[in-house]
């Protein structure tokens, strides 16, 4: 099961500045950790306490997984995840 | 240093004004690699609050999608302070994601002097930098 993964400016150190990766899963949480075995360091940049960070905005062929099942989103073969930064402050 | 024109300026401020009391907040798109903010684009505050704005993901989506498909980046990152000075929260340096943006900051607490300022955010650093108003 493997998903295109796009990786934002801010994250590419993590990727050796790669924008677009392949990772595999059958949910979100498993993208991240597949993501994590490859890519060591952007796990902690996306989950924090078990739930995706407030200062990222993910998405799963488009729809903003918070909609869907967070990290239990499910992801099938041949989707599309793009991880933006969240554009937020006070 | 932060370059731009005039025009681009004026509708920062302009969209500050128009939500104050509550923060505006928006982008303007430049050709990648040009470091020229060229494409006025303002945004939902998905908060609709005056000490807090958030864009909304889907828009966000929608709008960074564009950008890409130009080969635009987002150049400038501006919001509003309502009722603080344009220096930006410990809010907005935690959220700061685009370390190759300028984050502008518009000032309306005053009702007729507007305040605006640009800063580089890059790994919770804020470093302040000049502003050169180009005329358009």
């Amino acid at each position: 099961m493997a998903v295109t993964v796009s990786i934002p400016t801010i994250l590419r150190t993590h990727t050796g500045g790669e924008k677009s990766v392949s990772a595999a899963g059958t949910t979100l949480a498993e993208v991240i950790d597949d993501l994590e075995n490859n890519h060591g360091g952007l796990k902690a940049r996306l989950v924090k306490e078990g739930t995706l960070h407030r200062f990222v905005n993910v998405y799963v062929n488009d729809e903003d997984v918070r909609f869907s099942g967070g990290l239990a989103a499910e992801v099938k073969d041949g989707d599309n995840v793009t991880i933006l930064p969240a554009v937020a402050g006070g | 240093m932060l370059v731009i024109r005039r025009d681009l300026v004026d509708a920062m401020v302009a969209h500050a004004r128009r939500d104050h009391p509550d923060e505006a907040c928006g982008v303007i798109a430049g050709p990648y690699g040009s470091d020229r903010p060229e494409r006025f684009i303002e945004m939902e505050n998905a908060e609709r609050s005056p000490t807090f704005y958030r864009f909304d993901a889907a828009e966000q989506l929608k709008v960074w999608r564009g950008m890409d498909a130009n080969d635009e980046v987002p150049v400038v990152i501006y919001h509003s302070h309502t009722a603080t000075e344009a220096y930006p929260s410990r809010t907005d340096i935690s959220f700061a994601g685009e370390p190759e943006a300028h984050y502008v900051l518009v000032s309306t607490r005053d009702p007729i002097e507007h305040e605006l300022r640009s800063y580089r955010i890059v790994d919770g650093v804020v470093t302040e930098e000049p502003v050169k108003i180009i005329e358009s």
